[in-house]
């Protein structure tokens, strides 16, 4: 026996379905069975071994008739956000208690047509909204890295995609990305994850957070898979507004690993006060690596970086607030048991207060507020504004000849669960400091595990590239992950 | 600026129609004013001249025809509903 089946990756489980050394049956039955006894995970919060075991077997004919689309019989799990026809999909709220789609999200609808096999769907932070995994109604996610007896967080709000995906359940997971969620989960368990452009994937039928940030996007083990399944996730769709109606290349064979030339960014403000020295050095590593693979490196400013963690927390609250307000107890989800002569505003307040969690009742009462009539020049509209001028600090440097910018992913290596219970609201909103700025820019953005701290938890770095660039980005991102050669898996626990 | 106080977390709180309890309020307007104190870095930006943000990527709404793509599915759209009588979502009373 060589490799576990559940343990290959994306590229390697395709040659070995279209070799016919084994079949997607087997393979999903190993991602089944390791998805079983990883109930200490907690990834996994809805299971549909049937939908995956006639999937596979659907794709075992596909490939026996030689049509092996790119994801052919090919095991994945899917973030909770995702509506899956059929299948619960409640954003890991109480509010969505319930609640089956009657229609399946564009992404997911694509991924099937290429042959993917759903697992199941994996748990998140409450409606997107959390960098830890710890606001979802199902309980915590857990980070299958370990170093002592603490459990630590996988990061959020893509942490079960995360978890699911480093502890080898899955071959891969598709998450979402409003301000960082795919990227720090990613960095938190040494997997990739790249965030597409604004507009590149359909956001039809992903329940929404805040709408011009949302993106959904692929978490996977190398930066091939990446290339892949976003290969498979994206494209033009009319049911959504602001999908791009431009034409996907062949992001796989853009991976020549050749970055000779290329001229890649250091911002100097993303070097944070009080900044770890493990994450000034991993970083310098970075420069190095791509310095040695024959990239120009190149000192650059985005001046206005300061204010995007307080743009991002104007912006997404808003759009959250006005999105969120579907929640009502009429249509679909929970409803509140209600009193004797409760009218129709008491649904309304006593429904969202027992379903949403403490931190989604904050950011919609915070974009609320924002909103309101006196507040929504001084903080909604300037907030825009200064997403205008960050969107031009980047504009400003591409226009220069940057190809890509070279930062950290995360501010640290993952928490412990709890360590944060009683931090206030904006120290966990620092988490996401060196990603959202690609959000509010709409850009493209990757992480890439390049090490371990001293502890021996993995740690990522991120690269930023040009506007419906991922696949030069994936390349840059290619050239990176064979330079640092990271290839170390968490010891199984669990 | 302004800081929250309980009187405007309840007024928030109602406007975003969720019920907050009396004794919550304290509490919920200290965090509503941590966050707000927060955004307020934003006003050291020089703003002037520089127009709101509204599109991410600079490319227009695609137009289609004004016509019906999709109808006649009212069992499904009833499928999820808390409480569905004779084709129709069910509330209560809004009119006495």
């Amino acid at each position: 026996m060589t490799k576990e089946l559940n343990t290959l990756t994306l590229a390697e489980a395709r040659d070995g379905l279209r070799a016919k050394a084994f079949t997607s049956v087997e393979l999903t039955q190993a991602c089944l069975s390791a998805i079983d006894g990883a109930g200490a995970l907690n990834a996994f919060v809805h299971h549909t071994p049937e939908i995956a075991h006639a999937q596979a077997a659907a794709a075992d004919a596909r490939i026996a008739a030689g049509d092996a689309p790119a994801m052919c019989g090919l095991p994945v799990g899917i973030k909770d956000l995702f509506c899956t026809k059929g299948v619960a999909s409640q954003a890991a709220s109480r509010i969505l208690e319930g609640f089956k789609p009657e229609y399946e999200s564009t992404v997911t609808a694509q991924m099937f047509d290429a042959g993917a096999v759903m697992l199941g769907k994996l748990n998140m932070d409450e409606f997107a909204m959390g960098s830890s995994n710890e606001t979802s109604c199902y309980g915590n996610a857990v980070n299958p890295w370990k170093i002592d007896d603490r459990q630590l967080t996988p990061g959020g709000s893509s942490g079960g995609s995360a978890a699911a995906v480093a502890a080898d359940l899955c071959l891969a997971a598709t998450g979402t990305d409003t301000g960082g969620s795919i990227r720090q989960p990613a960095a938190f368990t040494g997997i990739v994850g790249i965030k597409p452009t604004y507009g590149r994937c359909s956001r039809w039928g992903v329940v929404a957070f805040a709408s011009s940030l949302d993106q959904p996007g692929p978490m996977t083990k190398t930066v091939r898979d990446a290339a892949i399944m976003l290969q498979a996730m994206s494209g033009h769709d009319p049911k959504d507004s602001t999908s791009a109606d431009l034409a996907v290349p062949d992001f796989e064979a853009m991976l020549t690993g050749d970055i000779r030339g290329k001229v890649i960014g250091i911002p100097k403000e993303y070097r944070m006060d009080g900044m770890p020295a493990e994450i000034e050095a991993l970083w310098q590593s970075g420069i190095e690596m791509l310095k040695a693979a024959g990239a120009v490196i190149r000192d650059i400013s985005l001046p206005h970086t300061k204010y995007a963690l307080p743009a991002y927390y104007v912006i997404a609250p808003a759009e959250a607030s006005s999105n969120l307000a579907r929640y009502d107890g009429v249509r679909y989800g929970h409803r509140a048991k209600l009193g004797k002569g409760d009218g129709i505003v008491d649904m309304y307040e006593k429904t969202r207060a027992e379903g949403f969690g403490s931190e989604v009742q904050r950011r919609v009462m915070v974009g609320t507020y924002v909103l309101s009539a006196g507040f929504y020049d001084a903080y909604y509209n300037r907030a825009r504004r200064v997403r205008a001028l960050i969107k031009r600090d980047f504009d400003e440097v591409f226009a220069a000849g940057v190809d890509a910018i070279l930062t950290p992913a995360t501010p640290s290596s993952a928490f412990e669960l709890g360590a944060m219970a009683n931090a206030d609201p904006v120290e966990m909103y620092l988490n996401d400091v060196f990603t959202v700025t690609v959000n509010l820019a709409g850009l493209p953005g990757v992480a890439v595990p390049t090490g371990l701290d001293a502890q021996g938890l993995p740690l990522g770095l991120q690269l930023i590239g040009r506007p419906w660039e991922e696949g030069d980005l994936l390349n840059t991102a290619y050239a990176l992950e064979q330079a640092a050669g990271f290839v170390a898996k968490p010891a199984k626990w669990w | 600026m302004s800081s929250i106080d309980k009187d405007t977390a309840r007024k928030v709180a109602h406007l975003a129609r969720i019920r907050v309890a009396e004794d919550h309020l304290p509490k919920l307007a200290e965090q509503l004013s941590g966050i707000v104190s927060f955004m307020e870095q934003l006003n050291e930006v020089d703003v002037e001249g520089i127009e709101p943000m509204t599109s991410v990527t600079p490319m227009r709404l695609k137009r289609r025809v004004d016509v019906v793509t999709d109808g006649d599915q009212q069992e499904a759209v009833l499928k999820n509903a808390p409480d569905a009588r004779e084709g129709f979502f069910a509330v209560p009373k809004v009119v006495e």
